[in-house]
């Protein structure tokens, strides 16, 4: 049997914190970090609903429910949540097709996906607020 | 030698299809969504409440739900099984996430239909 060498000791060193991957790869675990938030805030959006479809005072409750700024700093979590899953969704709906798998393109995706979904995000909670 | 070819129950082809045809549903209406919120005047009680009594509405955001149930179940599942490996565990968490997802279901369908 052949010796094999003894491996020098290397420094191993997995960094796994989402903000050092790639912009695609962030896109990717944000996607699914997203998606369990929207998941977990199913429950309250349909409270959200149910309370302001009962009747003209629950339609004001409503109102003023969401005028505490603690549950409008939640709602503009969920509507990050949402357009972030919604935009990285479209994104693999054209990866899916084959369109944009090249690096230099994903990357740009990638980019475009964080501005729209940052961006629609701040330009709406500028409007609700 | 036996020539046996194991293909497998083709679930996840399905379930990859049914989270991409649920994707599209879901956007469409959303975007539905966001167009009559924007052509609406004055958001109300009456124009909010109007706008879920209209028939198509109401299938429309039925498909809505239906399209969320599945999509957050598939998407569930694969959380659950990348991150999740006690079996049993497992199992226990993907029922409660089924049974919560149906019931979900219900009580959005209640709240659009007693309109």
């Amino acid at each position: 049997m052949p010796v094999l060498p003894v491996k020098k000791a290397r420094p191993i060193w997995f960094n796994l914190s989402p903000l050092n991957l790639p912009p695609p790869g962030l896109v990717s675990i944000l996607h699914r970090i997203s998606g369990l938030l929207l998941f977990a805030g199913l429950v309250w959006l349909l409270y959200l609903l149910q309370m302001s479809l009962a009747s003209q005072a629950g339609f004001e409750n409503f109102k003023a429910y969401i005028a505490n700024p603690l549950v409008k700093l939640a709602l503009l979590g969920y509507l990050w949540a949402y357009l972030h899953h919604f935009s990285a969704g479209i994104r693999y709906l054209f990866l899916d097709v084959h369109k944009g798998i090249d690096l230099p393109t994903a990357r740009k995706t990638s980019y475009a996906v964080f501005a729209v979904s940052i961006g629609l995000t701040l330009i709406l909670g500028a409007k609700l607020w | 030698m036996v020539n046996r070819v194991i293909v497998g129950a083709h679930y996840g082809t399905r379930d990859w299809l049914a989270q991409r045809i649920t994707a599209v549903v879901m956007a469409a209406y959303t975007l539905l969504f966001v167009a009559l919120l924007l052509v609406t005047p004055k958001f109300d009680f009456a124009a909010w409440k109007a706008l879920f009594s209209q028939g198509w509405m109401r299938l429309a955001t039925f498909l809505f739900v239906v399209s969320v149930l599945l999509h957050a179940w598939v998407g569930m599942r694969d959380i659950w099984m990348d991150y999740v490996k006690p079996t049993g565990l497992r199992l226990s968490l993907q029922v409660l996430t089924i049974l919560w997802l149906v019931a979900l279901g219900g009580w959005a369908m209640q709240i659009i239909w007693r309109l």
